[in-house]
């Protein structure tokens, strides 16, 4: 039971990463991002890419200390979060933006995600094949705590990486301008704009984060499990029942919400099979959705 | 030149098939504004209840093979008609659950209840043998025909059912009950306030629409003789069938079949074209060009053309 809390943990870290951008994005726009699953797992192929590239430098094949990855790997998270971030702009210059401008109703841009998810995935499909891939071969390294833990030390790296990089936005979201207009956007658009907060700048902002973020929670979630075109899909599910036990537009929200999903699908293989995890996120939401349907940390108003 | 003939009636099979469902979303989306994203959900109740109730159960050597909760070896017909019920039924307790909850969440909702019923016909073997499936399923009339010419009776049976729910949905979209649902799309509460109980009509509505949607399925089984739940995945049971419903144009029964037929074809003709420009190392890569395809015809379309080819009529209703 401790066991599969502590694993828990390490999933919701992986879950609330890959939703805090999820959940800026859906409560500016009201836009539900179905390929926000499928952009984790271009964010994913891009460092294998470049971790291919850097395993020819001699320095960077040895392994980065206890883990099983090497620094070619770890270098790779810069150039993989770079494109991932580029990704998330074009789509919403080359796809929302329009939307928007054109004054569509959000249902059709919340459509057109699920062209760019489709899309996304065929290219990965493409470019690698459908065959899984791994970061680096061989055995992982243990550690084994109290009350019988076992832990792999990737998972450390894991969560200081995946709470590194909330702490990092929610500094950012807390103490610059530019994060506070975000936050005021995310929680009331209308209000925000009438206050003045340039919402189309400010958008840029919110997809870049949201591209970085979900690029690090798809490598993350790589070096955790293994890669294959249909894990951001599949990870999707999770995403969206975290932001919406969140609640929309709230960031707290959905690092909570997160980690209520990860450990509820851990500890949910105690009674059920383990294939039945996503199910359980679902069902989860779907409760919360009755009892409560502005999430925990929700505006007064559902929208 | 058979082989051509034979290919363009298992394509017109297929596609009758999958227009079927795509009006069966028109119904959702196309009139009521309803998003289903778990039409999936509804083609696997379909499918497995009609399996379930023509099939004989398993004896004998097989048993050890097959496992499945019953099989009551009744007539095609019956089968059809106990799919599009045990879908409706399915359809008003997602309702129940759902329906209340703002368009967004419905989406999402459905999504991951389309999830969950595949996930379910995947893990209990008991039920309708697991990942494995059913196979050797009933094939109405098909004594009456050498095997090869069986195609040829079977698209006679999906269009049949084709025109049958064309002529019934049009009926009653052009209805006063239609045009509450056409109201509830434009303006939920204007609705509510001329004394309509949208939550009924939206349940309604959305039972109707996932009956076709299990009627689809049985069809789609009993064409198939073999079911499994990775059929059922969200790509095939629901994506390409948003694809087929934006592109021929919501609101219009008439669009929903065109959009089926084309993105159909689309679909199942570029796999040769593309296996004859690509090399021969790049082949089993190759099919995933199409998911590149049609992901980008859906923004395309929800971007020029958001009413899809034939959009809705200005007036439904002949007074």
């Amino acid at each position: 039971m401790v066991e599969l809390i502590v694993y828990g943990i390490v999933l919701g870290s992986i879950i609330a990463l890959g939703s805090v951008g999820l959940t800026l994005i859906w409560g500016i726009t009201n836009v539900f991002n179905c390929a926000h699953g499928d952009q984790m797992t271009v964010g994913a192929y891009v460092t294998l890419l470049f971790a291919g590239i850097f395993s020819k430098i001699g320095p960077l094949q040895a392994s980065v200390g206890p883990f099983s990855f090497s620094w070619g790997v770890l270098v790779s998270f810069i150039p993989s979060v770079v494109i991932s971030i580029g990704l998330a702009v074009l789509m919403d210059r080359l796809v929302f933006r329009p939307l928007r401008r054109a004054g569509a109703h959000p249902m059709t841009g919340f459509i057109a995600t699920i062209g760019v998810a489709w899309a996304l995935r065929g290219l990965v499909y493409i470019i690698w094949g459908a065959d899984f891939h791994f970061y680096a071969e061989g055995l992982r390294g243990m550690l084994f705590l109290p009350a019988g833990v076992k832990l792999r030390t990737d998972e450390i790296f894991i969560m200081i990486v995946a709470w590194g990089s909330v702490a990092g936005v929610y500094l950012f979201l807390g103490r610059t301008k530019a994060g506070k207009a975000l936050r005021a956007l995310a929680d009331n658009p209308n209000l925000a704009r009438v206050a003045g907060i340039n919402t189309e700048r400010m958008l840029l902002w919110a997809w870049g984060i949201a591209g970085a973020l979900v690029a690090l929670a798809g490598i993350l979630y790589g070096i955790e499990t293994q890669l294959r075109p249909e894990m951001g899909w599949i990870f999707l599910l999770a995403l969206f029942a975290a932001v919406i036990l969140g609640g929309q537009g709230s960031v707290t929200g959905a690092l909570v919400g997160g980690l209520v999903m990860g450990i509820a699908q851990q500890v949910s293989t105690l009674f059920l099979m383990p294939t039945y995890k996503p199910a359980v996120a679902f069902i989860i939401m779907i409760l919360v959705l009755i009892f409560r349907p502005k999430g925990i940390f929700g505006r007064g108003k559902a929208k | 030149m058979i082989g051509i003939v034979d290919f363009l009636v298992s394509f017109a099979i297929m596609a009758s098939i999958y227009a079927i469902f795509s009006m069966g979303l028109n119904v959702h989306f196309g009139y009521t504004g309803l998003l289903n994203f778990g039409i999936a959900g509804f083609f696997a109740i379909g499918a497995y209840t009609s399996a379930l109730f023509t099939a004989k159960m398993p004896t004998g050597a097989l048993a050890a093979y097959v496992q499945q909760a019953f099989g009551l070896n009744m007539p095609f017909l019956l089968g059809v008609l106990f799919a599009a019920i045990f879908a409706g039924i399915v359809a008003v307790l997602v309702g129940l659950l759902t329906l209340r909850l703002s368009e967004g969440y419905l989406a999402i909702s459905t999504i991951g209840i389309a999830e969950t019923i595949r996930i379910i016909f995947n893990n209990e073997r008991w039920l309708a043998n697991g990942a494995q499936g059913l196979i050797g399923l009933k094939r109405p009339l098909s004594g009456i025909v050498a095997p090869q010419f069986y195609n040829y009776i079977y698209l006679l049976i999906v269009v049949i059912f084709l025109l049958l729910i064309y002529f019934a949905l049009e009926r009653g979209i052009r209805s006063p009950w239609g045009r509450v649902l056409r109201a509830i799309r434009e303006d939920e509460i204007m609705a509510a306030a001329d004394g309509k109980n949208v939550f009924h009509f939206k349940l309604q509505a959305l039972a109707l629409g996932a009956m076709v949607m299990g009627i689809g399925g049985a069809l789609y089984a009993h064409y198939s003789a073999a079911i499994q739940p990775s059929v059922f995945e969200p790509l095939f049971g629901t994506f390409i069938i948003w694809t087929m419903l934006i592109v021929g144009g919501t609101g219009n029964n008439k669009g929903a079949i065109l959009g089926a037929f084309i993105v159909w074809a689309l679909w199942s003709w570029s796999t040769f074209a593309i296996l004859k420009i690509v090399p021969v190392s790049f082949q089993t890569r190759a099919p995933y060009i199409r998911y590149v395809f049609i992901g980008l015809l859906l923004v395309v379309f929800t971007l020029t053309r958001p009413k899809g080819i034939i959009g809705e009529e200005r007036q439904v209703s002949r007074f």
